[in-house]
């Protein structure tokens, strides 16, 4: 697939599946379990990105570098409840300032 | 559902104009955090513009950029990006019964539908702000969103080496901080760790992208465990909330 049928692709299914959402009776989503499924979905599938992003390289080996300590600082900044921009900005420069200092 | 909503005293048309704007405005200046990663990830500038305008959803397209950056194929990323956006059509369920717009204007409004105009609305009072509380988030964040991607792919463009400035770690404190709010309830936190847990040792032995598919599972397996153990829903219509996510 190229580039542009990836992106187009993606594009596609996501305006299809928001207006799902305008065209299904409620009633077919409805049920405990099925609503626990697609809360806890996002959850997953973030869960899963941030760790792969984190600690693995290319061919999918883990590995420890100056990104699981960027993202340690994203930790402490998302504590004390630091803007979204603030948090990624703060990741960059722990992982370019290891990175200039010669580390991961 | 058709009929014309009272209108709104002028004062409260302000508030929720102010409101609504100002969540655009927070928003959207994300965008050129996106715009810079997408760049970085090796899409051009087109390709990243197209995302923000069409795909429009932000988690989607951190993932679609991050998987084609890290090697995953086309497939994975598509088939990430959607499970991603099933959230937006449960959340099209309940704005639907609220803004009663058919034809063309519920084309746009699906288009328009994600977490921030989706909370802004369920959060309003009286059906008249609920409509313009709706379609005046969902504008001002796709306009904000949009050029803001576009400040921040020539930003992306211009800085060059994506390692050297971190950019590959800002990918991942872009994801944390898109999956802090949702981890209030012990069932999400299981979830959390339980889908990290698949996605790193599955990595070595699947294709780049894959293991994050593979992870999704954590959310079958512990939204399908026994019920009675389950933290009541919060408002959202899914049980999550929208508009604690940080970007559309």
């Amino acid at each position: 697939m190229t580039t542009w049928v990836t992106v187009l692709l993606a594009c596609a299914l996501a305006y299809l599946l928001k207006l799902v959402g305008y065209l299904v009776p409620a009633r077919w989503v409805d049920g405990s379990r099925t609503s626990r499924v697609t809360t806890l979905l996002p959850v997953a599938l973030l869960a899963a990105l941030v760790a792969t992003q984190t600690l693995t390289r290319t061919g999918g080996t883990v590995v420890v570098d100056a990104r699981l300590a960027a993202a340690g600082a994203a930790v402490v900044l998302l504590l004390l409840r630091a803007n979204f921009l603030v948090v990624v900005i703060g990741a960059a420069a722990v992982a370019a300032l290891l990175r200039a200092v010669g580390w991961g | 559902m058709t009929e014309p909503a009272p209108a709104l005293p002028a004062n409260r048309r302000r508030e929720v104009l102010r409101q609504s704007l100002s969540i655009g405005a927070a928003t959207g200046a994300y965008g050129i955090s996106f715009g810079a990663l997408s760049v970085a990830a090796g899409l051009s500038i087109l390709q990243t513009q197209a995302l923000s305008a069409l795909l429009f959803s932000g988690g989607s397209q951190f993932a679609v950029v991050s998987i084609l950056g890290a090697g995953g194929s086309g497939a994975a990323a598509v088939a990430t990006s959607s499970l991603l956006g099933i959230r937006n059509g449960l959340y099209g369920l309940r704005t639907s019964r609220l803004l009663g717009a058919f034809g063309l204007r519920r084309l746009v409004a699906a288009q328009v539908t994600i977490d921030e105009s989706t909370a802004m609305a369920i959060t309003q009072p009286e059906p008249a702000a609920q409509r313009l509380g709706f379609w005046v988030t969902g504008g001002a964040v796709y306009v904000f969103w949009n050029l803001m991607t576009l400040v921040g792919a020539f930003v992306g463009d211009a800085l060059g080496d994506p390692r050297r400035y971190g950019l590959d770690a800002a990918a991942s404190a872009a994801f944390l901080a898109l999956l802090w709010p949702r981890l209030r309830s012990g069932d999400a936190r299981a979830t959390a760790v339980l889908a990290a847990f698949l996605a790193l040792v599955t990595s070595p032995v699947l294709p780049a992208g894959v293991p994050v598919i593979v992870a999704a599972l954590a959310a079958v397996a512990v939204g399908l465990r026994r019920s009675g153990h389950h933290v009541p829903p919060l408002e959202g219509v899914d049980g999550s909330l929208p508009g604690s996510d940080p970007t559309p």
